[in-house]
């Protein structure tokens, strides 16, 4: 699959003769061995939802010190997987440009400038001989005050930035994405509503996290934050009520699921 | 500047009453879908009139004007930077920017070098989201929102005549009409401001610019 590096893999300045960065390549994987986190765009803003591991049972749980999805500005939220310190600096970074950009335009910076912002810093860590990539991915949620509307991008350790619809990142994304896929949230007469999207991403994550035989038992910790018009455009994390309406609904749908295949097996 | 005499000191502050000063009357309001700026075209050092037909109306990007009063060098640079700035803004937003940038910028630039400028300005323009818009960057860097602007050396002239006649949700040609005859006004009392009445109407359509040579005012030193 993954082919050796064998000596091109070193540095992040060095080019493999067939084009590639090894280096760059690795920090992608650091997200790809991580948490699955998956943003959706509704056609009334946007959700972002992660899947939070539990580290160990003696740190304190939930957002307390251990977040994953943080709020950069008043109208821009990002979540983020892979090396979690890293994604901490992308985090202050964002922060940093929300605030500048907002200081010297007395505007709101628009969630497309952001993104490309932020994937111009990343990369620029693919450039150096002496730095490192960032082995973090993260999900912009923000609202453009121009346009009125909200937006979603995931900014990737290469320095690629993107608009979407719908995304996932992290060890589920395949499966996440396959899910995504039969949403067809890229057309118009299919999006969905913030809280159906909270919906539809609870039981992504919550699928992805049963089909894990080692997860037996566990708790699944889930982080759900979203920005939309009913929130006055402001980021906030999804009220305690409506995750667990959600996490009851994904339950009982993944049930149903369960029992139609069983259905199908037994007719045969 | 050093002098000769013993008492004399060195100064390091420029030498501001050797520069070009826009003496001035400028001024902007705005209509629904649009604004009017309007503006003398008088530069003065000291007694001598540098420039009898000046034009005191700079564009910072294609839909936002600002109107310059002080030091004409200072105004300069100031309309300069931001002119700069909003063609960044541009190419990074894609869009055109709005008139709240345009003045957030300029007072910004003012503010941060209020002890070495002497500029007074007025930003106004038009944009999609705002709709016609107008606001007043004052010398120290303040920067307001306001249903009208007039500033400049004569416009003291012209706050009583402005307060009495401004209504707001004017025509297009109401408002060009109250703009020629207030900078009149201040052109027939104020001896820093002269020459041609210069009037910019911008809308979502484009620009228009125009202008009022000084033998044709709708009041001034020939009708009076």
């Amino acid at each position: 699959m993954a082919s050796s590096g064998s000596g091109y893999d070193l540095s992040a300045s060095t080019f493999s003769p067939d084009g590639r960065i090894f280096q760059v390549e690795y920090a992608g994987k650091a997200v790809d061995n991580a948490s699955t986190m998956i943003g959706i765009l509704a056609t009334d803003g946007v959700v972002l939802a992660v899947s939070k591991p539990v580290l160990h049972k003696l740190v304190v749980s939930s957002t307390g010190s251990y977040k994953r999805i943080h709020h950069v500005s008043k109208h821009v939220g990002m979540a983020s997987t892979g090396n979690l310190p890293d994604a901490r600096q992308l985090v202050s970074r964002a922060m940093e440009e929300c605030f500048d950009y907002n200081e010297f335009y007395g505007s709101p910076i628009a969630p497309m400038v952001l993104a490309d912002r932020l994937a111009a810093y990343v990369h620029y860590f693919t450039l150096h001989g002496a730095l490192r990539p960032f082995g973090a991915a993260c999900l912009l949620a923000a609202h453009d005050q121009d346009a009125d509307q909200a937006g979603l991008y995931m900014v990737e350790p290469n320095g690629a930035a993107y608009s979407y619809y719908g995304v996932a990142a992290g060890k589920g994304k395949q499966a996440a994405k396959t899910e995504l896929e039969k949403l067809n949230l890229h057309k118009p007469e299919s999006r969905v509503s913030c809280s159906d999207a909270v919906k539809q991403a609870v039981k992504i994550l919550t699928m992805l996290f049963q089909e894990q035989s080692e997860n037996e038992g566990k708790p699944l910790e889930l982080e759900v934050s979203w920005l939309s018009q009913a929130t006055n455009w402001e980021h906030q994390y999804v009220p305690k009520d409506v995750l667990e309406n959600a996490k009851t609904w994904a339950k009982e749908q993944l049930e149903a699921d369960d029992d139609d295949d069983e259905e199908e097996h037994m007719e045969e | 500047m050093t002098s000769l005499y013993a008492d004399a000191h060195v100064s390091l502050l420029p030498n501001k009453s050797a520069e070009l000063m826009t003496g001035t009357t400028i001024m902007a309001i705005p209509f629904a879908g649009g604004v009017v700026l309007g503006s003398d075209s008088r530069v003065s050092t000291g007694t001598y009139v540098a420039n009898r037909v000046s034009d005191k109306i700079a564009q910072l990007s294609e839909h936002i004007f600002a109107c310059r009063s002080g030091s004409a060098a200072d105004c300069q640079a100031l309309t300069d930077y931001v002119k700069y700035y909003l063609q960044q803004h541009t190419l990074e937003t894609g869009r055109p920017p709005r008139v709240s940038v345009a003045a957030h910028l300029m007072a910004n630039l003012v503010y941060d070098n209020k002890d070495n400028l002497s500029a007074g300005l007025i930003v106004a323009g038009w944009s999609p989201q705002e709709g016609g818009a107008v606001y007043q960057v004052a010398q120290g860097g303040t920067c307001m929102k306001v249903p009208f602007a007039v500033g400049g050396s004569g416009s003291m002239y012209i706050f009583g005549l402005i307060d009495s006649s401004y209504k707001a949700d004017m025509t297009k040609e109401e408002t060009l009409v109250l703009v020629k005859k207030s900078v009149s006004h201040a052109m027939a009392r104020d001896g820093s401001s002269g020459g041609v009445v210069r009037t910019v109407v911008v809308t979502s359509e484009g620009v228009q610019r125009d202008y009022l040579p000084g033998n044709r005012l709708p009041f001034g030193p020939v009708g009076y």
